[in-house]
């Protein structure tokens, strides 16, 4: 192949000749056309488009900010705690970077479920794109358990006991489950060596998984193209003489400079946690991790980082059965398995909640309230309601709570399971040929 | 009519659960006020660094609060420490757990994982009990096997118990109350601003960059807000010929 059959780059001033030079070596103009310059967009997206870009920054911030707490930080249990208040007070900024990881946390998981509200809302998992969903599910189980791993290393209480708890929900599975939770933990208790194969896969393997899942994510994108507001394939509308979609944009400059702007708005809200209240109120930052880990005083309450408090929930509902608390682990995994199954549950015809029928319109305000009620329920203790008087049918002298978070997750469950039959029988309205702009 | 008896059987579990715990006044806390901060490290280092250490502070961080390492040296350090030392407790931790029954804890983070409001609240809350092993007991934290360690600054409290029987319920209900007893050194107002003196030291204590962390923050939200608004005309620029 000789290499000088490309034509040489124009258009960058005094970097042609070495931008020719590399991409005669380097498939580098032709990527760049592919997913940037000639990549056509929708130009309808609106305000939920700003945060898959968003989401990717925030990795890249973690990983920045993630390596230079490295540096620093100390994966030894009797040095962890100590080595994380020694990057607050004696590094050089070191509070800085602590805080921008420690929320960066918290705003992962925002814009991830930002991210992801807006696939349910505007049918993006649908075909064709069944595989990005596919890729952003596993992002998003993969992020859990970077998050999950990463919550130990500071070794405070919460970090210690919240470990403590999810391993033992592994040694819950009937017949290996002990076997199974020993085999994580590398130990009968979370301890040391917990504490080093931790710290092992939150800062080396799984953030390299994220990395390449995030990739496949974007291919998989842009082998098919952007789903937008309308639900609509712009690649039906195609300019007779360019080829390009009419309702299309190049992605860049036009969606890098609006998700630019974009940026700049996630960036004073990050700023403004960042600065001003780092731990929001126990979100972000739990009171309790401020004491260092006691493997023999268990705190009053175990809470899950609210991120994980919808499951934690739905854990909770679910009463033990034969003795055992399985079952509440069981569903607690299919509530976030069964998201991968979306793109086959659902039958409309059309994708976007704006041309949906009033029965999937119904389902889904009902997903959202048994999230967001879920996960508030996941915050507090499940006496927070109080118990139902002696004497009322069925549920008398239980928690309130747990029969609230029981219903919810029933519903939770019904948005999923019902929507075979809710989304074939819905009165759809009629979706436009363009874009609506 | 089913919501209103749900509502119903709610409302006392929240009256409850409202009232759950010890009511904590709020902490003076001002951590601009040098000269509170200065008074705060001079209590603590006089009275609770005799027994709790805090070893992620450095006295040298004292000079964030304005004192020069002299006045640290002079004023602050026991014989054998430097400046650069940490905070730590001139005997082993361990003799005491020989003698209250637990380590004390390190103060370094106490503001941050029981907040202000509860220290303000504790320190002021001791009172004399002769059925405990100490002597003394706290409204706040019940049984705490620390004793009144500023006694002699704010006297010697005694609680007052008054029983009353709720006329609708029957129940017995009991309000505690703290009196004064013996007076201290100081008076009762005097004794608050010393505590809270003292606990605003523990917040500047539990994170020394909090004030540079806020003051950055307006720093940075001015930058980012200028930045904001440059890539808003950035954007309308480039998107005045989408149609």
């Amino acid at each position: 192949m000789a290499a000088t059959e490309k034509t040489p780059v124009t258009g960058a001033g005094p970097f042609n000749g070495a931008l020719t030079w590399i991409d005669q070596r380097f498939p580098l103009m032709s990527l760049w056309r592919e997913h940037l310059s000639e990549y056509y967009a929708p130009k309808n997206f609106n305000f939920w488009y700003y945060f898959g870009s968003i989401a990717l920054l925030v990795l890249v911030i973690q990983i920045v900010s993630g390596i230079f707490l490295t540096m620093n930080y100390k994966p030894d249990s009797r040095e962890a705690f100590a080595s994380v208040e020694y990057i607050m007070r004696d590094v050089p900024a070191g509070w800085l970077i602590r805080y921008i990881h420690s929320t960066g946390a918290s705003f992962f998981f925002i814009s991830v479920y930002l991210h992801m509200a807006r696939g349910l809302m505007y049918g993006s998992y649908r075909k064709p794109r069944e595989l990005i969903w596919i890729f952003g599910m596993v992002i998003y189980l993969t992020l859990m358990g970077e998050a999950f791993f990463g919550y130990l290393l500071p070794w405070g209480q919460m970090s210690y006991w919240g470990a403590q708890v999810i391993v033992n929900l592994f040694g819950t599975v009937p017949f290996v489950g002990e076997g199974l939770a020993v085999w994580i933990r590398g130990d009968y208790n979370i301890s040391d060596a917990t504490l080093n194969r931790f710290f092992a896969l939150h800062v080396a393997a799984l953030p390299l998984a994220l990395v390449g899942l995030v990739a496949a994510h974007l291919m998989a994108l842009h082998e098919v193209g952007s789903n937008n507001p309308d639900g609509i394939e712009i690649k039906k509308n195609l300019d007779p003489r360019t080829g390009r979609p009419l309702d299309g944009i190049p992605f860049h400059p036009y969606y890098t400079v609006k998700d630019l702007m974009g940026v700049a708005v996630f960036l004073i809200v990050f700023s403004a946690v960042i600065f001003f209240a780092p731990e929001l109120d126990g979100f972000f930052l739990e009171a309790n991790n401020f004491i260092p880990a006691n493997p023999l005083k268990t705190p009053q309450e175990i809470a899950p980082v609210w991120y994980f408090t919808p499951y934690y929930a739905i854990l909770r509902a679910v009463p033990p059965m034969f003795d055992s608390k399985f079952p509440g682990v069981a569903v607690m995994g299919v509530a976030v398995l069964i998201l991968f199954a979306l793109p086959w549950l659902d039958r409309g015809r059309v994708k976007s909640i704006r041309y949906r029928g009033p029965r999937w319109k119904v389902a889904f305000a009902i997903f959202v309230l048994a999230f967001l009620v879920l996960g508030y329920l996941g915050v507090h203790p499940i006496t927070v309601w109080g118990t139902f008087a002696e004497g009322v049918p069925l549920v008398g002298g239980g928690y309130i709570a747990v029969w609230v978070a029981r219903l919810f997750t029933l519903l939770y469950f019904l948005f999923f399971l019902a929507m075979p039959w809710y989304t074939a029988h819905d009165r759809e309205k009629p979706e436009p040929q363009r874009v609506t702009w | 009519m089913k919501r209103i008896l749900v509502l119903l059987l709610v409302a006392p579990a929240l009256a409850w659960a409202a009232e759950e715990g010890p009511k904590l006044d709020a902490a003076p806390v001002n951590l601009s006020d040098h000269a509170s901060l200065q008074r705060g490290a001079a209590i603590f280092v006089n009275h609770c660094l005799n027994c709790h250490s805090a070893t992620a502070m450095r006295y040298g961080r004292l000079e964030d609060l304005g004192l020069t390492q002299q006045q640290i040296e002079q004023n602050l350090l026991f014989t054998t420490e430097r400046v650069g030392d940490t905070m730590s407790p001139p005997i082993d931790p361990d003799l005491y757990k020989t003698a209250f029954g637990v380590v004390p804890p390190d103060l370094s983070l106490i503001a941050r994982s029981r907040s202000a409001d509860w220290l303000y609240t504790y320190l002021r809350s001791f009172y004399r009990d002769p059925n405990s092993k100490t002597g003394w007991n706290n409204l706040v934290f019940p049984s705490v096997a620390m004793p009144h360690v500023l006694w002699k600054y704010q006297g010697q409290q005694k609680l007052e118990i008054s029983t009353r029987i709720d006329e609708v319920t029957g129940d017995r209900i009991e309000t505690y109350r703290l009196v004064p007893g013996e007076p201290g050194t100081l008076s009762p107002v005097a004794y608050d601003r010393y505590v809270g003196d003292l606990v605003n030291y523990l917040v500047f204590m539990s994170e020394p960059a909090q004030e540079t962390r806020r003051m950055w923050g307006v720093v940075v939200l001015l930058f980012l807000a200028g930045f904001f608004v440059l890539t808003m005309l950035l954007k309308k620029e480039y998107w005045k010929d989408v149609r």
